[in-house]
Parts: structure tokens; sequence; C-alpha cells
């Protein structure tokens, strides 16, 4: 009925590698060879194993052992590393005291690296070292998996920014305007809308090529971006047609000063070949200040219809949508 | 936040309101895209911006939906691979309660970069237990709340938990009171994902 196995310190050590022999006053008096590559030797002989770790069990009844015996047991390194080791213990045939074996559970991957462990450091049975095996393994293919991703978003955000984007100017396309101005206006934040439309920029594009246009553009694009804060959107959305929109902004006075600062800078000439190219630009502007309810097509009807007055006056104007103002 | 964190947010809206409830959220919360990938990191800043925005869609205090979240993790069908990996942690609630000391380490085995609350769990002289929980993401305690309420449903233990509020070194506190271990006929769990 009853089994008796006696073990000698060889045949403990080989099967349980972390194995501690404790006295019936908890004592240590046997130390398996794994254990001593984290401790010395001599400094856990003859120690008390409550000096040695702190023990947490599964806070349940208390035996009248030394340690529970029908448990798992946590033991952590008081001093030096931390480390916490899982382990249970066992009553010794025929005399005081109990085995304690030890195993690293999921402090191994640490735990290999701190103290230089090697395969042979671990019972054949146990399975530690395919535990590491697929951590490793497993690190790598994430690792993987998130410089794919990376890539995937980078392409994502790219290909985005592209359906958002005049591939001439850099600007802001019709489609990114409309998205904005949803936002804007969802969030209720005030701004002012501002249509521009060149002025004698036909003329370049007959006289002198698309070649001369599209550098006008190009420099065009580059002086709306600069009389505009970061916060603000500029949009190519016709041929020679912009639309600004200018975040929290809606002084009359401001914005007709920031209007009449971006039709000088326009009609700047812009040196082409051996000759230069003139414009200039007329201006319409609106604000959400004068809706009670904001409608974007309504605010772009607005501003055009603004525009439309500056044309009227000459051209190189700028002016502010007004109640009655008609486009006619 | 780990992308798993926003990403379980994200299909807790979904499976238990409606994809509908979903987008207007991912609106309102000026998140600039449909949907969060759970192998991509994201700023704190869109998590607290989530949740508070949810909440109000609900028309729930952000504590009451961080618990039914918890909840939701472990209950849903859509999820089943978050009770099994809990489940592991023994074969009775109270193993399983005690397991809560080592899920940090555990899901540093598997995914490093997924910010775990940092969870800690004592028996008190009455014989109740004390959660304790910490997370950069203040209210986590909650979510943890229904998660072991859920939990309790799935061993089939009786338990009474009550969220005590922080410390004001930053943990949450939760009370726990075993009241019956097998208290109903909880769900199945075979260590194999095969087995039938």
């Amino acid at each position: 009925m009853k089994h008796v196995t006696n073990f000698d310190k060889n045949s403990l050590d080989l099967l349980m590698p972390m194995h501690l022999i404790l006295d019936a006053t908890g004592a240590v008096c046997g130390v398996g060879p794994t254990l001593c590559k984290l401790r010395r030797e001599m400094e856990l002989l003859g120690s008390n194993v409550f000096d040695i770790f702190e023990l947490r069990d599964d806070g349940r009844k208390k035996g009248d052992t030394l340690l529970p015996t029908d448990k798992k047991l946590y033991l952590t390194f008081k001093d030096g590393v931390a480390t916490t080791l899982k382990g249970i213990a066992t009553a010794l045939e025929g005399r005081d005291g109990l085995l304690l074996n030890l195993s690293f559970g999921i402090s191994v991957v640490e735990a290999v690296r701190e103290y230089r462990l090697t395969a042979g450091d671990f019972a054949p049975t146990d399975l530690a070292v395919e535990m590491l095996y697929l951590v490793e393994a497993k690190s790598a293919v994430l690792e993987e998996t998130k410089q794919l991703n990376m890539r995937l978003q980078g392409a994502k955000v790219a290909a985005e920014e592209q359906a958002f984007t005049d591939t001439l100017t850099g600007l802001k396309n019709r489609r990114a305007m409309d998205h904005v101005l949803k936002r804007m206006i969802r969030g209720a934040i005030p701004f002012a809308l501002m249509h521009l439309d060149l002025d004698y920029f036909k003329d370049v594009n007959d006289t002198l090529g698309h070649a001369a246009g599209d550098a006008v553009l190009q420099r065009i694009a580059k002086v709306l971006v600069e009389e505009t804060r970061d916060d603000d959107m500029v949009a190519r959305v016709g041929g020679d047609e912009f639309i600004l929109v200018l975040h929290k902004m809606t002084d009359k006075d401001r914005l007709m000063k920031t209007a009449q600062r971006i039709i000088s800078q326009l009609e700047v000439p812009v040196p082409f070949g051996d000759t230069v190219c003139r414009i200039s630009g007329s201006i319409g502007i609106t604000t959400t200040d004068f809706y009670e309810a904001i409608d974007p097509d309504q605010m772009i009807h607005d501003a055009d219809t603004a525009l439309y007055a500056s044309k009227h006056q000459g051209r190189a104007r700028a002016n502010m949508y007004e109640h009655g103002m008609t486009s006619k | 936040m780990h992308g798993m964190i926003n990403r379980a947010i994200q299909c807790f809206l979904r499976d238990t309101y409606g994809p509908q409830i979903w987008a207007d959220v991912a609106v309102q919360a000026d998140l600039g895209f449909d949907n969060f990938e759970a192998m991509l990191n994201y700023p704190d800043g869109i998590t607290i911006k989530l949740l508070a925005t949810a909440a109000r869609n609900l028309s729930k205090p952000v504590d009451a939906m961080l618990e039914d979240i918890g909840t939701y993790l472990v209950s849903h069908p859509n999820v089943e691979a978050i009770r099994r990996l809990l489940r592991f942690g023994g074969n009775e609630y109270r193993e399983f309660l005690f397991s809560l000391n080592e899920i940090e380490g555990r899901s540093r085995l598997a995914l490093p970069d997924l910010e775990v609350p940092k969870l800690e769990i004592f028996e008190n002289p009455d014989g109740t237990h004390t959660l304790t929980c910490l997370h950069s993401m203040p209210g986590f305690g909650y979510a943890m709340v229904g998660v072991m309420r859920a939990m309790a449903d799935d061993y089939g233990a009786l338990v009474f938990l009550e969220h005590q509020g922080w410390r004001d070194s930053g943990e949450e506190i939760i009370n726990i009171q075993l009241l019956e271990e097998c208290f109903a006929e909880g769900r199945s769990f075979d260590l194999s994902a095969q087995a039938v």
C-alpha cells in the first residue's frame, strides 16, 4: 500500500535541481545545484527559509507543518535581485522537515538572463526550455507583425494624404475642404471662409503656356500658406480658385487686412524664363457670425457673391459678404 | 494606450449597442479614423476622450460603463479568448483571484507593450479579500470589478464586490467577499482549446 522511496542527493539533484531541504525549524540543510547559481550555497545552508524569502501562498488554512504542503507557494528573495519562485513543499518520510521543490514560473525569462542559466540547469522533464523557445519565437513573430503594421499604417496615412491633396500645389483639395468645414461646424468652431479667384491668370496661360501657369500657381500656394496660420486651411478648389478657411477669425478688420496683404503679395511679379508673369486676385469673405444655422454650401455661395462684387469693382479687391448683396 | 485596450472599448460599444453608436462615438471623439488597430499604439488622450464620449452617448457614468466593459470582456462570445486566458488562473474562483497577482507577468510574456494594471490581492483578517489596482488610466479598477463579477458567474461562485475608491498613492481598492465557492454550476472549461 505505502510506497516508500528514498532518494540519494544525486538523484534528487537530477530530478529537482531547484529543491531545498529544510529541517524542523525551517533551516536549510540541502540545496539543489540550480539554486546554487542564484545564491551562494554557503549563504543558503543553515539560514532560515523565512529569512531568505518573502513567502506568500494563496492565503488559505494554516497547517501545523512549517510550510503548507497542499498548495502553490510563492517565494521572493529578500536580498539582491527579487526573483520570485513558485514551489510546493512536501513532508519527508521518516524524519522532520520538508522537501521544497521550486521553479521559476513566469520569471523564467528574466531569471535565465540574470543568472546566466543553461539548458543543463533545468530538469529534462521541466518545460522551461520549451517555454523559452516559445517566448523567443513569439517575440520574433510579434516584432515582424509590428513592423508590418507600421508600414501599412504609413502607407494608409500617405494614401489618405494624397486623396486630400492637390498634387500641383501641395495645398488641400475640395474633398479635404468639405471634410474640414464639416468638422468645424460640428465642433461649433467659428471661422471665416475666404474665396480667392485669380485675375489675369488666363492671360499668363495663353501667352506664356501652361508651364508658366504652373509656376504661378505654385508661387501662389506658397504665398497663401505663408499668409495663413497652422490652424487655417488653404484649398485649391478650381483651376485658379482657392478657398481659405480661417480658424476662429471672424473680425472684419483683421480679415480685410489679411485679404489686402494676400492680394499685394499675389501682385509681386513671378519670374519665368527671361520674362515675368503678373497676376492679381479678387476675394470674397464670409464668416460664421452671419448665420444662425451654419450651412457650408450657403457660406461658399455667399463668399462667391462677395467675390463677384470685388470683380465688379475692378478686380484686385476684397469684400465682406453683406445681407442683400447679389451676384447679379 | 495600447491598441488592444482601445480596440476592446470599440468592440464593447459595437457588440453591445450596435455599429451606429460606435460610428457616432468615433465621429464625436474626433478620432479621424473608423477603427482602432489592435497592434498599434495610440496616445493616452485618445482613450480618455473616447471613454468620456462613449459614456455621454450611453448616458451612463464612466465608472458604470467601465464596469460593463469588464463584464463584456469575460462574457461576450466575440472575446472568448480573454475568458479562456483568465480561466488558466485556477480551478476554482479563489485560485483565480490569487492568479491576478501573476497577470502582469503573464501578459508581459505574451505582449510586452500592453500596459496591464499592477494587481495585488491579499486576504484580510476578517476573511474578505482586497485587490489593489494601479494603472495609468484611472478607473481601470471599475473594469476589474466587472471582470471579477463575470468570472464569478463563470466559476459559479457567489461574490460581493465593492470598489472602495482610491489611495493617495493612486491605487484603486476593491473589496471582495467570497460568499460561496460553488453557488451555481459555472461554465465548463478545458485547458485544451480544441477539446470537445
